[in-house]
Order: structure tokens, then sequence, then C-alpha cells
């Protein structure tokens, strides 16, 4: 290979590199001051090219000056951080006393809506923006002709560091953000408005997306599905780099930038598992990123977030527990579609329940819970469809193949705690996503395969609810008397304080490592079940998407309840459901119910039983 | 305003069936399921659904079908997952009792409704999915395509380049299982149709994640003399921007698959490159038969939009329908299956028959070349290639769906 094209693919990957760099500087700012795994910041970055691609052209229609173009980029950036300042007023800063995951929630409501207002206000055309006057051109670099603006990108990115730096270490501003960073809890107590320090804090994360997503304009068009294709690796960025830290954002982007550029000469196909896996490699190698710092809380007792005292149900618990367990097994009387919806909130429920099993019991985030699902899934898909074996078996086999790779994976998982081990789980469940996808010749690739039915007896609607009813309920009875028993209170107690469970004489790895095989097996058999019922897997049950959305129920129903989850798995359904057939924007409505019960049912579902019955969760 | 009055007469029309009942009331319409991504892909769903109410209500006008009876689409957005979509097929046959289902869009969600359908035995009329899979390997009786799958449309643009001195190929593709397998059709035929031409390259960026300059780097590196391009919607954008300004395509054959489709060219706008050889849809150029004149003129009429290629499979979709229904005469799905095998009709791109051995139809679509027309890119010298030309060899058909 010349000289020259390497060159020239090098300088592609410093490009790729800082535009990387603009947006997850701006998310990894806001993770370190709010604490907030911000979900939207891949909304503002589509809406900073949304409103670019609108006033950019108006503009420009005045005088074709590159003054203009980029006076047009700012405004949007700064019009974008408006946004951001909307979303805290009126949101986020709301829910700042509930759990920090909750917020999680919130913000991924946020993202629903904005997808669905997007399409709404632009249309679903994808939405070409102008060159850049004085920047269309490709300049020679020895033979090979390179982009003008994207050798203007390259400086971007610098630029923005040097701003970035010069605000954190010459402006009342960003000293604060620094502190807060380091020490939120200390920063309140010394008297410093934190209110304003949040709004200015999103106000900087928001315009940053926008203004990553204004630059884009030139380069890619403006489309619905930006959001999404961003987000997941401006985390990759800001997680390698170290949460919180700007310089270590800068690093982890010059360092995924050219490992793509020279990826794609390597391994064209798999690129987009690159980045997880030097994710993964990273994680394990340096536990809190290449620049990050523990967290200054972890050793400090804090009022944990999750199930405290695990009790036995009183009279009206039994109550509501007969009550849903009654018209669970009395759905065939109803129709023959909400038999339907019933088998599938039964599987939802359960791979809640070993979600908070691990979240709510164990302080384990899993951000990568669906990999567990999808795996047992294909374990008994394969099963059926290569071995030809029956159901039965292949039902026997799902949670061995979710508890074996939950046991693989979470070898290294527990190694790590808070953010660091949520990112990690995302970084698994994206490898096993990307060799699910690839492997076509086993897998059948993204197509996925079919013909993944039950056997005769159990093949009707109903006779398929009543199986899973039986398997379901019987492993979350068993999950419960877990969290109740002597393993379940010593999950609690590595959660509460890793260091008192240590010198008790608790193996805390050991324990947390056989919780995570445990839920990976109780997510396993949900995904065999959920295979049955759908006649054919396909890797979306691996998917991201698909992990938001069980977070997304067990933060609905209640982490800090054992039996919430169920409460939450049935309404987030419920609410799907009720929606999709209604409208084309079901998403906007399905956003919006989850901003509704955020907001009204801060401590979720079981939290308002709670309050409800008078005493606390 | 005529649309007012419609409506309250048919509000009367209703008020005097109740009063009616049941002696008088008009025959039930005859409910058809469709399913597709309405929200993740409107760009091309909303057209096509559009094109598909007014193609019911054109048939609801000339009397309707099987001696009267009207016809009414019921749309469902299928999630764009298969989880999602099958559960929407079961409300779709259970709730809304519709005589059988149509429609889905990307190929694994397609792929998971052809299976549930030949679970539950209702026909299903996969329009959109592209994959060979779905009328080849996984073929089921139940299952049947319309639109021509990645290897027809494939071996269409491979016969326009049949001949040329261009050896030396690079083929760039969105990685899942359409890119995949358009790649995989390509490196077929190619030795068939030129003669000693080799790949020299291939790069599989993630779909919707094209990194457009590493991309067209590592193509031009490659000193290929032709390019294969499968990407399509936003990277498509993103490659040609690139691959326009580091000249990636200058002094080199094209051939690039569905660019021609105005939901993918309307938005490469002034950057359309010119003599791409493309398949497409260059509604405005469309002269036989007059139908379809006339529904383009009809499309704009209504909806103050431009008829894109998803509109015009939806509107065939809804002529094959009823033509389907007229034939069957039967609700029966077994019936409408036997009548659907080499069942001719005559569309607005004219005939299109659904061939019994893969359940393949064949409609066909527009091959061409791109080229800028003031701000907005379209197609010349296109022609109709008509599938029935480019189905896949008998005997392959046989081999493949032996298992179904």
């Amino acid at each position: 290979m010349e000289w020259s094209f390497l060159l020239v693919q090098a300088l592609s990957g410093l490009a790729s590199a800082s535009s990387l760099f603009v947006i997850a500087s701006g998310l990894t700012i806001v993770f370190g001051v709010t604490r907030i795994v911000n979900f939207a910041h891949g909304s503002f970055y589509m809406l900073g090219a949304y409103v670019a691609v609108t006033l950019v052209p108006w503009l420009l229609e005045f005088d074709r000056s590159p003054w203009l173009f980029f006076a047009g980029v700012l405004v949007s950036a700064v019009v974008v951080g408006l946004f951001g300042v909307l979303m805290e007023v009126t949101l986020l800063r709301r829910i700042y006393r509930v759990p920090e995951l909750f917020q999680l929630l919130a913000t991924f409501g946020v993202v629903l809506i904005v997808q669905d207002l997007v399409l709404l206000a632009w249309g679903p055309v994808d939405i070409p923006g102008p060159r850049a006057p004085g920047l269309r051109h490709g300049v020679y670099i020895l033979d090979q002709r390179f982009p003008a603006y994207e050798l203007f990108l390259i400086f971007v990115g610098p630029a923005v560091l040097a701003l970035l730096w010069l605000l954190m270490h010459r402006t009342r501003f960003g000293v604060l953000i620094r502190a807060a960073t380091q020490d939120r809890e200390m920063v309140g107590a010394l008297g410093v408005n934190q209110a304003m320090l949040f709004t200015g804090t999103l106000f900087l994360g928001a315009a940053l997306a926008g203004l990553g997503g204004a630059l884009q304009i030139p380069r890619v068009s403006a489309n619905p599905q930006m959001d999404l294709s961003v987000i997941t690796e401006a985390f990759v960025v800001t997680v390698i780099g170290g949460m919180g830290s700007v310089p270590g954002a800068f690093l982890a982007a010059l360092l995924i930038g050219q490992l793509q550029a020279f990826g794609v000469l390597v391994f064209p196909k798999i690129t987009l598992v690159l980045v997880f896996l030097l994710m993964a490699a990273v994680l394990v190698v340096k536990p809190w990123g290449l620049l990050g710092r523990p967290e200054a809380a972890a050793g400090r007792a804090v009022l944990p977030e999750g199930i405290l005292d695990p009790r036995p149900l009183d009279l009206a618990g039994k109550l509501l527990a007969a009550v849903a367990l009654l018209g669970v097994l009395a759905l065939p009387l109803l129709d023959a579609y909400a038999v339907k919806v019933g088998t599938e909130v039964l599987v939802l429920a359960l791979a809640a329940f070993s979600l908070n099993f691990l979240v709510g019991n164990g302080g384990i985030v899993s951000f990568g819970h669906a990999a567990y699902f999808g795996l047992g899934a294909y374990g008994a898909g394969l099963l059926v469809t290569r071995a030809g074996l029956p159901m039965e078996p292949a039902l026997v086999a799902a949670p061995i193949v979710g508890g074996a790779s939950a046991a693989l994976f979470g070898f290294f998982v527990v190694r790590l705690s808070g953010i660091y081990l949520a990112m990690l789980t995302l970084a698994f469940a994206q490898i096993a996503y990307a060799v699910v996808f690839q492997w076509v010749e086993v897998t059948g690739g993204d197509n996925g395969l079919v013909g993944v039915w039950p056997s005769a007896w159990a093949a009707s609607r109903e006779a398929y609810h009543y199986l899973t009813a039986a398997v379901t309920v019987a492993a979350i009875v068993f999950l419960r008397r877990v969290i109740h028993a002597p393993f379940g209170a010593t999950l609690r107690a590595a959660r509460d304080s890793a260091q008192r469970a240590d010198a008790i004489g608790v193996d805390v790895r050991m324990h947390r490592w056989l919780g995570f095989t445990l839920a990976g097996a109780a997510a396993g058999l949900a995904g065999g079940l959920y295979a049955f019922s759908k006649g054919s897997i396909d890797p979306t049950l691996l998917g991201i998407p698909l992990s938001v959305d069980f977070l997304s129920m067990i933060l609905l129903g209640g982490i800090q309840s054992v039996l919430g989850s169920i409460a939450g798995a049935a309404a987030f359904h419920a609410v799907k459901d009720f929606f999709m057939p209604l409208t084309d924007h079901w998403r906007l409505f399905l956003g919006l119910s989850i901003i509704a019960m955020v907001l009204i049912f801060p401590r979720g579902l079981a939290g308002a039983w709670a309050s409800l019955r008078g005493r606390a969760a | 305003m005529p649309r007012f009055s419609l409506s309250r007469r048919a509000l009367g029309a209703t008020g005097l069936a109740l009063l009616a009942r049941p002696g008088l009331a008009q025959p039930a319409p005859i409910r058809i399921g469709e399913l597709n991504s309405y929200a993740r892909m409107a760009a091309f769903a909303v057209p096509y659904r559009n094109a598909m109410q007014l193609a019911q209500d054109a048939v609801n006008a000339a009397g309707g079908v099987m001696g009267g009876r009207r016809i009414e689409f019921v749309f469902r957005d299928d999630g764009s997952t298969p989880g999602d979509a099958v559960r929407v097929a079961e409300e779709l046959l259970t709730r809304e009792n519709v005589a059988f289902i149509a429609g889905t869009f990307l190929s694994n969600v397609g792929l998971a409704v052809a299976d549930f359908a030949n679970q539950r035995k209702r026909l299903f009329l996969a329009t959109e999915p592209l994959t060979d899979a779905i009328t080849m390997a996984q073929g089921n009786r139940y299952t049947w395509r319309v639109r021509p799958s990645t290897f027809m449309q494939t071996k269409m643009l491979v016969e326009a380049i049949r001949g040329r001195n261009v050896k030396r190929w690079a083929i760039v593709a969105p990685n899942y299982e359409y890119g995949q397998s358009a790649a995989a059709n390509f490196k077929r035929l190619l030795p068939g149709a030129i003669p000693g031409a080799e790949i020299v390259a291939e790069q599989f960026p993630a779909l919707g994640r094209v990194d457009a300059g590493a991309t067209v780097g590592a193509l031009g590196a490659s000193r290929p003399d032709g390019i294969f391009n499968v990407l399509f919607g936003a990277d498509l954008t993103a490659f040609v921007r690139e691959g326009n300004t580091r000249g990636l395509f200058e002094r080199r054959t094209v051939v690039s698959l569905l660019t021609g489709e105005p939901e993918y060219m309307i938005p490469l706008g002034e950057e359309t490159p010119e003599g791409w050889i493309v398949t497409g849809y260059p509604w405005e150029q469309v002269e036989t038969p007059p139908a379809h004149k006339a529904y383009v003129d009809a499309y704009r009429a209504r909806f103050n939009d431009t008829p894109r290629k998803g509109s015009l499979l939806g509107y065939v979709t809804v002529q094959i329908i009823a033509n389907l229904l007229n034939k069957a005469n039967s609700l029966d799905n077994e019936a409408l299956i036997d009548a659907l095998a080499d069942l001719r009709t005559d569309t607005v791109v004219g005939p299109v028959t659904m061939r019994g051995l893969d359940h393949q139809g064949t409609l066909g679509t527009w091959v061409g070349e791109t080229t800028l027309r003031g701000r907005q890119g379209t197609m010349k010298n296109a022609r109709y290639a008509d599938g029935a030309d480019y189905l896949f060899p008998e005997d392959e058909v046989r081999a493949a769906r032996r298992s179904a």
C-alpha cells in the first residue's frame, strides 16, 4: 500500500474522530456533573442537524459566504442548547431526588418523543444540507484528493477541546463543573446553586451535541435515524475515555477514528463491533476508562437504591397477587388476541424480574440484559431448527445457554461497578449481537431463523399460554425466594457496601458472579419461551432497544420493590400495545406515557402502591 | 366541498343501513390486513399506504369485488421488529377479522410473518421485503411476494453492463442480508456477463452508519474500473458526497441498486451523480400503458405530492388483490392460494403474473442512467425491465424450495 493512501486514510480517521469528540464531550460533561446517562444526547445531535439544514440554507440565500454558514451552525448549536435547558427545567429538575437510574428512563422517553416530533416537523424524507461555501472542493495531498471540509473538521476537535479547557480552568462555571464532577454532594454542601449549575451543564452538553450534528450537514443528510446511529458510539467514546473526562473523550475519539479508518481495510465486515471489542478490552484492563477516576462516592455509605428490606406480602399484597394470577388464568375467556398479549406479558415479566434481581437486589445495573434473553432464544431455536429436537428439551436448554453466557461475560463484568459495569454489559451484549448477526451459516444472520414452533400439545394459543404461565410463575416464585433467602441478603450487603461485606467474610465477587449467572439463566428461559411464542428468532432479540425496554419496565415498576417489575412489564407492554394500532406516532405517545409515569410515580408503580398502603416501600 | 358532502352522504347511508337492518344491509366489506413500518420507514411506507387507499377507493367506486362487495384495508405499524410484527399480524387476524394479510418492509420481519402465516394457514402477500429467501429456501405455500427480489434487480443491472470492457470491480453494500445477498448475486452473475471480470475490493459498512471517508478511501485504493453499489438512504447520500469530492466516480462505471427510485433520488438533490446505471422509477417518463398516467394524475391530485416507488407498489398490490378476489370468489384461504397461482393481472405497469412455481410476482422495474435535471436527479434512457425475464431458473427454484 502506498504511503499517500495511508496518510489520507489517517486524515479521514482524524476527521471522524473530531466529529465524534464534539458530540461525546457534551455527553461526558453532562454525565460528570449530573450523573445522568443521557440517552437523549443522540436526539440533540439529530436536532442540531435538522435545525441547521433549515437555518443555514436560509442564511445562505442572503450571501453565500463561509461566515454565514458557520454563524448558522453556531446558532443551531445554541438553539439545541436551549432544547437541553427545556428538558432540564421541565423534566429532569423534577426528578433529581429519585434514584439516578430513573432519569435514564425519562431521557429514553424524550428520545421516543423527539423521534416522532422530528417526523412531524420535517417529514420522513432525508434532507440534504448545503455544502460549506469555500470548502466544497477537494485538496490534493500528494496524489490523493481529500475534502477540504474534512481538513477543516480535523481542526474543530482540538479547537473545541481548547475552548472547553479554557472554560473549565478560567471561569467560575468551569470550576464548578469540575468540582461537581469530582464530588457532587460536597459542591451542594458548600452552598452552590445546583439548579443553575445543572441547567448550565445541560445547555452546554446539548449545545455540543447540536454543534456536532450541525457540523455534519455538508457530509450527511439530516435523517430520522441519526439519533440512534450516534448515541452508542458516543457512549463508547465517553466510557473508553473515562466518564466525565473531556481529555479522555478526546483520546478515545482519536483511537476509535483511526480504528475505523484502518479497520475497514482489514475487517470490512465487523467495523461496528471493533469499537465494542476495544471498549471491553479497555474496561477489563482499566476499569475506569483511560483517563477516568474511581467515583468519589464509591467508598462512601450512601442510601442504596433498590430493594431494602423484602418482607412477606401483607394481606392486600396477597390479594393483589391472587387477582393478577386469576386474571392471567382467565384470559382465554376474553379473546384469542388477549391470550397472545398475556403470554408476551408473562415472558417479559420474567425477563424484567430477572433484571431487577440484578439491579434492585444486587446493585448490578445491566444495560445488556437482552443478550441473555436473546441467547436463550437462540439456544432453544437452534436446537429446534438445526438439531431437530422438539420443544421440551429446547426449553430446558434455553436457561442453560443464557446462564452459561452470563457466567462467561459476568466473570469480567462483576469486577467493575457503577456505570462502567453497565457499559461493559452493553459491550458484551453488542459483541454477542455481532456474533449472531455475522455468523450467517449457523444463525441465519439478520434474517434470523423461522420454524421455532411449540410441540403439538402446546400449539394452540391457550395451551401455550398456560405452559408459559406455569413456567414463568414458577421461575418468578423461585427468584423471589432467592431474594428472601440468605443469598439474596448477601447480594444486598455487597451492593450497599462491598468493603463491609468483604470485611465480614463475604466473597463479594463470587456472590455477584453467581447472581449474574442466575439472572442470565432466568432471562434465557424467558427468551426460549418468547421464541416459541413467535415462531422465529432474529438478532433484534439481543439488541440494545430490547435491553432498554427491560430497563424501562423495571424502572416503571419500581426497582426498590421485589414484585414491582412484573407490574412494570405489564404496564409497559400494555401501553405499547394500546397505542401501536391507533396511530403511526405510537412512539410519541409511548414516550409521553413514560414521562407521565415518571412524573406521577417517581418511585415506580410499586412505590405508588406502597404509599397508597400508607407505608414506605 | 365534495369531500364533506360525500362523508355526509356516507353518514346518511350508514344511518339508513342501521334502520334497515337486518334485511337490506349491504354485504360486509372484505377486510384485508396491511402491516408495514409506517413509523420507522415513513419515507417509503406513507406513499405506499396513500396509493393503496387511492386504489382501494378506485376499486370500490368501480363496483367493488366479488359481485359488489367493497374492500377495506386495515393498516397497522409492524414495529419494525419480527416480535412486534407477529403480534400485530395476530391482532389483525383475530380482532380485526381480516381475510388475509399483506405488507412488511424489512426482510427479517417479512420472513417471520411468512412463517407465522404458514403456521396459521393464512395468505400473506409480502409486498416489499426483497430477500430471495422468502420465495426460495424459506418459501411456503401461504407466502407470495410482489416486488422483484434482490436477485432479479441485480440481474437486471448485470444485463445492462453485459459485454462492457470493465474488468476490475469493487463492491460496497450495507452489512445486512440485503446488502450481502446483492453482493453475492453480483459476484455470481458478473462472470457470465463480462468474461474475465474480477472483484478487487469489498466494503460492508454497517447499515445507517457508513464511515464515508474511510470507505471511499478504501475503495479508491483498490483502483477499480467499476463499482457496484448497494447503499441507499442516508448512507448513499454520505457516500455520494464523499465520492464526488474525492473523485471516486470519475472515469469509472458505477452500477447501483435502487438509486433511481424517487425515495433515494430526492435526498441526493443536486449531488446526483451523472451516468450511474441504476434500477429505479422515473414516473414522469412512463408512457405505457396509459393507465399509468391516470394513476399518476390521480395520485398527485389527491395527495399533492409526486408518486414514489412505494406508491407504485401499493397501487399494483391492490390491483392484484382485487383481481384475486374476483377470480377466487371466496375468502377461503386455500381457494385464494389456488387462485393466486399464475394469476395474471393487468396493472398500471402492464401485466403482472404471480408465478406459481416460486410465488414470485413478475412486476418489473426500470433500468436506466442517473442524470441531473435542474437541481433534481432523475433517470435517462430508462426502459421497463419486465420481471418475467429475470426470474430464478426453474430448476434452481425446485431445488431451493424442495424443503418448503
